[in-house]
């Protein structure tokens, strides 16, 4: 398996980013992640598929540690950013999760204005020196977030106010205010209309000229539309891993072409 | 009768009931139960209910009634100038009552013929030596007009105790003998049965509201009371506690400012214990402590909840304040001489406080874990640390609830009274100074009934003012924190 995404990777152009070896998550007794390794590169779009339960968000969980809020979850293996193992005891988790920013599948901005979400983790990591920095800030991170023109008049008002669509691309405009040099998506559009979806998608292919995007989706045409790397997890194993146009045209693995198809669900 | 008979058979009449419905029901059908509208059960039940429920409420009604009906009756024939005062009017009953119960008693024991207890005259026979030969002790001696009340109370009541029974009784076979004959394969036993548990759940309900209700009024009844012997203005404004208990009407001053000072004195100093050590337990329990603590951690401090109040007042008077003593006191520690006794505001401010933490920390706890992990991964997520995310989003997220959590605190220390009564002394004061010597108005509501005055002076009827009072402070204290901590509820759902 893992010599299928060899052969990829010799084809592509773009620096690899994330670097995943042998990787194991055990929640308690569960093994949740069997044996994973995968490259993700810079400036692209890898989209992680499979069945409920496979293990998706528990892999990207590990790529920016929040596993360790977890307190029975364990994870062994290796993983390097930018080939700095970021599980070694002398990489601080709070400052990688400043570099490898997050966005949920349900829209999770705090109870404060639209402002203060977005100057969270500015604030927090001291991005500004005065008050127009972070004003610039805040006012960047929301024209990146495609959701400035609907905001900047009132940027004192509760984020929680939004409609869903807005409420993520806040959230998304508050992930890349701390200037992440990844950005990790757990179904990001799951819980939003069409229309905030497209709004949501044509966000991500953007973000791709600057960072290295891993999305968890359920929808095999959403990973179609944005994404160039589609990795196939099942039942905690990688199964397939590859250019996305051949993952959903010519899958090796019979499990990829199975849940593809529908048949496995 | 006795009531006790009167039950008994009410009972054995629904017991009664519950077979021949029972049995009825079947026999209607043919004896196959599969054409009955509803289980046998149901008609019995039917048929149990409808025999004991109409039959107790009367029963209860009526135990109720009569006194309040006999008692109104007797006293017209006390005098003009008795009856007119409500405290006087009271007391002459009071003898009455006695005085019959006395002749009950005498008679129960064969000390007398019931013919006697009816005729016996104060001229002819020496009644309270009588009745002190069944150990009915008397105060003074019986005269004629009372005896004679008495004697007629006793008969009114024994017309009273025989028509309850005739009445119960006919109800209760009335209901049966209803139920059995509605007993019938289409009767829809099952159906009436659930209404009946419905009004029993109703009636239920209807007794604590009452009940509250009741509690209610009769503060504002013995309040108006009050008020109508002391001046208002002289209660709320006045600087000076100082009852006099030597006679009645004598010049007491009855200022409650001393009071609700030593009431909110004592409770800041409580809060100013039990809200951080309450907050920043309940912190440590929801978001830093790993299950294993957490789970022995929790139940030990909400035992300190369980522990009576009067075992804390133990702990003030014995061992809090000593030891402030000897570190405030004269010859203590310190060399300050603030202090001059163990009993004083702080050391009831103090354990109070530590009463107070679990309240505190449990409500607090509980409102932090209601804030949703969402906005802890959020947090995290954009790589804050753990303080920074409680600081930054879970608190001010928990502020409203926990401002209630702190009202509901407030309200518990303000009635707080064992502990203030053991460890903060008796003597009123409008002092600064936390280590003197306060009281509260609970503190005062006790030792102002704990004695053997009647309720009709100012100096005991004050503690219905003062109930009515803290009653009103606690009640919106409450009433605003349900209401921050409901509203705070709903952001979240
Ligand atoms: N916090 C947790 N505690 C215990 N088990 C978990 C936890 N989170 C996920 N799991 C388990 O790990 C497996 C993978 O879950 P997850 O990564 O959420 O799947 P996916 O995102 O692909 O639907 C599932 O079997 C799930 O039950
Ligand atoms: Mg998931």
């Amino acid at each position: 398996m893992r010599d299928n995404f060899r052969a990829e990777n010799d084809v592509t152009t773009n620096a690899v980013k994330i670097a995943a070896r042998n990787v194991q998550v055990y929640y308690g007794e569960t093994h949740a992640i069997k044996d994973v390794s995968v490259d993700i590169e810079d400036k692209t779009v890898t989209a992680f598929i499979g069945p409920s339960g496979c293990g998706k968000s528990t892999f990207l969980r590990c790529i920016n540690r929040m596993n360790d809020t977890i307190d029975i979850c364990r994870v062994e293996g290796d993983i390097r950013i930018d080939d700095e193992d970021i599980y070694d005891r002398r990489v601080d988790p709070v400052q990688l999760r400043a570099k490898v920013g997050m966005v949920f599948q349900k829209p999770n901005p705090f109870p404060k204005s639209i402002y203060d979400n977005v100057a969270y983790g500015p604030r927090i990591h001291g991005l500004s020196r005065n008050k127009s920095e972070l004003d610039d800030i805040v006012e960047r991170a929301l024209k990146r977030a495609a959701i400035w023109n609907e905001v900047r008049d009132r940027l004192h008002a509760p984020g929680t106010g939004l409609s869903g669509g807005q409420q993520q691309r806040l959230c998304i405009a508050r992930a890349v205010a701390t200037e992440p040099e990844v950005l990790l998506m757990d179904e990001p559009c799951s819980a939003l209309d069409p229309i905030a979806t497209a709004q949501v998608e044509e966000l991500i292919d953007e973000l791709r000229q600057n960072y290295s995007v891993v999305i968890v989706t359920h929808s095999m045409q959403q990973a179609a539309r944005v994404s160039q790397k589609t990795a196939f997890f099942h039942l905690g194993n990688l199964v397939e891993f590859g250019e996305t146009d051949k993952i959903f045209t010519a899958p090796e693995d019979p499990r990829t072409e199975s849940y593809i198809t529908g048949r496995i669900g | 009768m006795p009531a006790s008979w009167i039950l008994l058979i009410i009972i054995a009449l629904s017991v009664i009931g519950y077979f021949i419905a029972k049995q009825r029901a079947l026999a209607s059908g043919g004896g196959d139960r599969r054409v009955l509208h509803s289980l046998p059960k149901y008609y019995g039940t039917n048929a149990a209910l409808a025999a004991a429920a109409p039959a107790l409420l009367i029963l209860g009604i009526w135990m109720i009634l009569q006194p309040v009906v006999i008692d109104s009756i007797i006293s017209s024939n006390l005098p003009e100038a008795v009856q007119a005062d409500r405290g006087e009017r009271s007391l002459a009953m009071a003898d009455v009552q006695r005085i019959a119960d006395g002749l009950d008693t005498a008679v129960s024991r064969g000390a007398m013929t019931a013919d006697e207890a009816v005729d016996i005259r104060v001229g002819a026979s020496n009644v309270r030596e009588r009745l002190a030969e069944v150990g009915v002790a008397l105060g003074s001696e019986v005269d004629a007009n009372t005896l004679q009340m008495a004697q007629e109370y006793r008969a009114l009541t024994s017309t009273g105790n025989i028509w309850r029974a005739i009445a119960v009784l006919v109800v209760a076979l009335g209901g049966l003998a209803i139920a059995y004959m509605m007993t019938h394969k289409d009767f829809r036993a099952r159906n009436s049965v659930e209404r009946a548990i419905l009004s029993l759940l109703i009636a239920a309900a209807c007794v604590a509201i009452l009940t509250t209700v009741g509690i209610v009024f009769s503060l504002i009844f013995n309040t108006h009371d009050f008020f109508s012997r002391y001046p208002a203005e002289d209660f709320f404004f006045g600087t000076r506690w100082e009852p006099s208990f030597s006679g009645r009407g004598g010049a007491s001053d009855l200022g409650f400012l001393p009071l609700i000072w030593g009431t909110l004195f004592i409770s800041l100093i409580a809060l100013l214990v039990a809200v951080p050590l309450g907050l920043f337990s309940a912190i440590y329990l929801s978001e830093y402590a790993s299950k294993p603590v957490r789970s022995i951690v929790k139940p030990l401090l909400e035992m300190l909840a369980g522990i009576p109040t009067i075992v804390y007042g133990l702990f003030a008077l014995l061992t809090v304040g000593p030891l402030l003593l000897d570190v405030f006191g004269r010859d203590g520690v310190l060399g300050v001489n603030w202090m001059s006794g163990g009993t004083a505001a702080m050391t009831a401010g103090l354990v109070m406080g530590i009463m107070l933490i679990p309240f505190v920390s449990s409500l607090s706890d509980d409102i932090i874990n209601a804030v949703p992990q969402a906005m802890r991964d959020g947090s995290f997520g954009l790589g804050a640390t753990q303080s920074e995310t409680l600081r930054q989003v879970i608190l001010p997220a928990a502020l409203p609830g926990i401002v209630g959590a702190i009202l509901l605190a407030a309200s518990r220390a303000i009635g707080e009274t064992m502990i203030v009564v053991l460890g903060a002394g008796a003597a009123a004061s409008l002092s600064l100074n936390p280590f003197e010597a306060m009281t509260t108005v609970t503190a005062k509501i006790v030792s102002q009934l704990t004695g053997d005055g009647e309720f009709n002076s100012p100096e005991t009827l004050v503690a219905f003012a003062l109930g009515m009072t803290l009653f009103v402070i606690t009640l919106a204290l409450n009433i605003v924190a349900l209401w921050i901590v409901r509203r705070y509820r709903e952001q979240y759902e």
